[in-house]
Parts: structure tokens; sequence; C-alpha cells
């Protein structure tokens, strides 16, 4: 990178040097400090009563109780909010992926009168608070006979949301037409062409969109708070509160057991973001720099 | 024909196409809206028909609600601090990282995993973090010699501890601040070194210039979002009995947290509906605040 001179390249580098070391160790003790949390959590999910009240604490606990997470199993039904938490994830991904990817075809390939309107409309909705439709669509809902179950969490995915539909807008005005119109030639029609030419071709950002909704919905917790009354039908972030206000509310004492349940709903979180941060990042960055 | 050459049949096919969004605009959106303002009109609990009360939820929110100005006073104190220390924390590790050295993509992950993680595990996490006993704030504190607060058990604490832990989630701001600093050309710092300047010089005058649409859309983005503030409040600051969340005298009563308990708890929906419009009314009036405000001073390239 730096191209060696003969007089003051001794000073340059010395600087360089310094000033990139600098950099390592303030990066270095800062992401520490944002992982300590995580670490810290891990730690507790490990120990025993005793460990998680012992003074000084004992990161590394003598005796690691992995049991602590079969544990939670005995005191709040896991397995049925992983399982409601999987089912209302994957339908609200379909639903997503197909109705934002058909609504941005339709914006970014189709001239249709009020198009700009409509598109100006759509991302207007985005400064909108949920606060102000909650009422009437929980009173929508209970007509429908849907509070306390899983419909009001998947349902409303069908009819797409306006930040993935901005973002799949833009990507697909990044796809050459020539594409289109070769198909056209050979007589596809745009549902076709939307199909087989766009949606190939948009893989990456379907995959960013995908993982945004992915973590979107395996966190959200203020549908299933307002829709959701029964352990059965609770999610996975629903249930973890449940848990904590039964441990901390109740002046039980099983931190271990509380944080073991934050680490398991963390997981898949982690392993997806591990998986794509790529996609992620990509997508942040789009969204920031329109 | 039409002039645009938007043929009937066309138009048919745009709005096929976009059939999902515009039905669902109808269904969850624009009708809601409307539905919202009117029983925002009505005293209604649901259980019996609502009664017309005019604009008297406004009034009695605005003029004889101590609560909801407490609630405004914690949300107004939670976005004066949270956004604009997340910008400016997000713009110093971005340019952090924005280092050309090995290893820096490492960083990014760790400093961005925060920020995807589930609100309300890590608002679990947190509680523990905060414990003034046990927890590992306070833990380090003693360490180095200086007794910590109560954190989240204390009125004046409460707050500062939600701002501390949004801190937490930087990640994402970062990542666009980062996205932001290596879009700008690297010949116009050199220019400016030749032009004899400084570091401070080139960062007031490039940099900032040069990521200023990253900066409105982060602030933009970051009110909207702080001012909803929610599931910390409820998980962290709430005991077993529903009801009870809010922290100590209140002192994390947000504006969605009172709205939440006045229609789910109280079930006074024409009240809960009023309070929701007015939390609309301000993040519009902020938005549009800010959008003036950054009229000449966000700097777009040539051509937007």
């Amino acid at each position: 990178m730096n191209e060696p001179r003969l007089y003051d390249s001794r000073p340059a580098a010395i600087g360089t040097l310094i000033r990139s070391g600098a950099v390592y160790v303030i990066l270095a003790v800062l992401s520490a400090g944002f992982l300590l949390p995580l670490a810290w959590m891990l730690s507790v999910s490990l120990q025993d009563v005793r460990g998680v009240f012992a003074q000084p604490f004992a990161w590394i606990p003598a005796q690691p109780r992995w049991e602590n997470y079969s544990d939670v199993a005995t005191l709040i039904p896991l397995g049925r909010y992983f399982l409601n938490t999987v089912i209302v994830t994957g339908l609200v991904l379909v639903g997503t992926l197909l109705s934002c990817s058909l609504v941005a075809y339709g914006f970014s390939r189709i001239r249709f009168r009020g198009r700009t309107v409509l598109f100006a409309l759509c991302l207007a909705t985005m400064m909108l608070p949920g606060q102000v439709t909650m009422i009437p669509l929980y009173i929508l809902f209970s007509r429908l006979g849907w509070v306390d179950t899983l419909w009001p969490l998947i349902v409303p995915s069908f009819f797409g949301s306006p930040f993935y539909i901005f973002l799949l807008r833009q990507f697909f005005l990044t796809i050459p037409r020539e594409y289109d119109e070769a198909a056209r030639l050979d007589g596809a029609g745009r549902f076709r062409i939307y199909w087989s030419i766009i949606l190939p071709l948009a893989r990456p950002a379907l995959i960013t969109v995908a993982l945004f909704t992915f973590i979107g919905t395996w966190n959200d917790f203020f549908t299933p708070l307002i829709y959701i009354n029964s352990p059965e039908h609770a999610t996975l972030t629903l249930g973890l509160n449940m848990l904590k206000s039964q441990i901390v509310g109740t002046g039980m004492t099983q931190w271990h057991l509380l944080m073991a349940a934050a680490c398991m709903v963390m997981v898949p979180n982690i392993l997806l973001f591990t998986l794509g941060q790529k996609y992620l990042v990509k997508g942040i960055a789009m969204g920031g720099l329109r | 024909m039409t002039r645009d050459g938007m043929s009937f049949r066309q138009s048919l096919g745009g709005y096929a196409f976009i059939a999902p969004w515009l039905v669902g605009f109808l269904i969850f959106t624009a009708g809601p809206m409307i539905g919202s303002l009117a029983i925002s009109l009505h005293s209604w609990s649901m259980l019996s028909p609502p009664t017309w009360v005019g604009f008297e939820n406004y009034q009695s929110i605005i003029t004889e609600d101590p609560l909801f100005l407490t609630s405004l006073w914690n949300t107004g104190f939670y976005v004066i601090f949270s956004v604009p220390l997340c910008i400016a924390a997000g713009l110093a590790l971005a340019m952090l990282l924005h280092n050309r050295l090995p290893g820096m993509g490492f960083f990014r992950t760790m400093l961005f995993l925060p920020s995807i993680m589930n609100i309300v595990a890590a608002s679990v996490l947190w509680l523990w973090v905060f414990n003034p006993e046990f927890g590992l704030l306070n833990t380090f504190l003693r360490w180095l010699g200086v007794q910590g607060p109560l954190w989240l058990q204390s009125e004046a604490w409460a707050k500062p501890s939600l701002v501390i832990m949004s801190l937490w989630g930087v990640g994402g701001t970062t990542i666009i601040f980062l996205a932001a600093l290596q879009g700008i050309p690297q010949e116009l710092y050199e220019a400016a070194a030749l032009d004899g300047a400084g570091p401070a010089r080139r960062f007031f005058h490039i940099t900032i210039p040069m990521i200023s649409p990253a900066i409105f859309f982060s602030s933009i983005m970051g009110v909207i979002g702080s001012f909803q503030v929610f599931a910390q409040a409820f998980v962290m600051t709430g005991a077993a009995q529903a009801g009870s969340e809010g922290g100590p005298n209140n002192a994390t009563l947000f504006l969605v947290l009172y709205l939440y308990k006045k229609a789910f708890l109280e079930f006074r929906m024409g009240y809960a509906s009023a309070l929701a419009w007015i939390l609309f009314l301000i993040i519009l009036l902020f938005t549009v605040l800010q959008t003036r405000l950054s009229k000449n001073r966000v700097y777009y390239e040539a051509g937007e």
C-alpha cells in the first residue's frame, strides 16, 4: 500500500503503525464490551442457583449444568412455543416474499396510471406508527374470531410490506430490461417474466428480504402480546416474557433457567446472522443510501 | 392508448401485480386509520356500544392527564439521548471500521451481532446486567472502586439505563455509516490533503457532507423508532401482575406503554386511539421538522 520512499518513509511508517495499533486496541476493547453481556448470559445459564448469586462470580462454572437447558422445558411448554414460532415464521416468509416481489415487479416494470402516487403512498406508510391502526385491527381480528389464534400474526404478511417492496423494487430496477424483451419475443406473459426471469435473477435481494423477515418475525413481541392469551398459542418471544414474569415477578431465583431460555431464543438469530451477514449488511446499506 | 403509451390493459396488469399491497393498504392501513380516528371521538370499552364524546378524549389527555405528561417527558428524554448518542457512536464505530486493515470484517461482525438480537431475550439479559447487587455492570464498577446506582430500580437511573441498553444495538446504524463512508471517492481526501487540510477540516468539510444523507436517514428512522420504544420497558420494568409496568414512580412509562395499558388493561379504546393519534402527530411533526432543517444541509450528488 505504502510505496517505499527514500527519505520520509520511516516516520510515516511508524505513524501508520501507531495509528493501526490504536485502531486495533480500541476495536478489540469495544468488541469485548459488546460481547461481554452475551458471554455472561451463557455463563449464568450454566450455573446452579448458588453459582448465580456467588460473590465473586465464577465466569467458568466448575461443573457446567447443561441440564438447565432441558429443565426450562419443565417450566414452560418450550416445544409448543418453538413449533408455533416456526409455523408463524415459515408462513410469514412465504407471504412476504410472494407479495412483496409481485408488488415490486408491478412498481418497477409496468407503467400504469397513478403508479408514482401509489408508490409514494406505499413509502409514506412506513412512517405510520403501528399503534394508530392497532385498535381497529384488533377489533377486525376479534370479529373474525382470530384473537388467540396465530392468524393475526400470519395473514397481514401476504399483503406486502413497504420497506421490502422498496428494497426489491430498487433491485429489480437494476436488472436490464433486455431480458424482459427477449422473453416477451418468445411469447412469455408478464407473470411468466416475473416468475422465471426476474425472481431467479433477484435471488440476492430475495435472500436479504427473507433474512430481515425471519429476524423480524422471530423477534416480534408486540403482535403476539396483543393477540395471544393462552400458552398453547404463544411464540417463543412471548413465552420467554411469560417465564420472566413467573421467575422475576414471583421472587423466584432461577435466573440460570431464565438465561438458558434466553440463550435458546437467541440461537437461531446468531446462526442466521453468521450464515447471512453479507446479505443483511447489503440490505441495511441499501435502505440507508437511497 | 393514452399519451404516455399506457394502455388500459397495461394499467390493469400493473394493478393486478400491486393488488396485494393495494388491498392490504385498504384493509390494514387506510380502513383502520379512519376507524381509529372515529373511535378516538368516542368513549368505548368494547363491552357496551360506543358513545360519542367529540374531542373530549384529546382534551382530557392534553389538559388533565398527568400520566400522559409523564409518558411524554419520559419518551422525549429517551429520544433526545438515545438518538444522538446512537448516531455519534455509530459514526465513530464506522470510522474505526473504515480502515483498510486486516480483520475489520471480524470486528464488524462482533459489533453488529447484538443489534439483531431478540428484544425480549436482550431485555431479560439486561435486566440481570442492571441488577444492583449481582449484575455485570455494578460488579464491573465495584471492581473499579465505584458504587454503582440502582439502575432500573432507581427513578433517576431507569431511563438512562434504557439509553445505555439502546447503545448496545448501535450495529445497524454503524453498518449504514460504514457503507456511506465507503462510497466517498478517495480523490476528495487526496485533493484536500494536497491543499493542506488537516484531519479535522477533512472530517467536517468532506466526511460529514458526503455522508449527510446517511445521517439524515438514521436520525429520521431513529426518532420514529425511539418514539415507539416499548418492549424493553414492558419486559424490564414490570412485575408479575399486569399493569405494574412503567418502573419506579412511572420513570419508564413511555407513550406506547401508556397507550397499551389504556387499551388492553383498562379497555379505554377511545382514549387509547386518541393517544395513538397524538403520538402519530408528534412523530409527523418531528419528521417534517427534521426534513426542513436538513434541506440545505444534506448533500445529494447531482442527479438526485
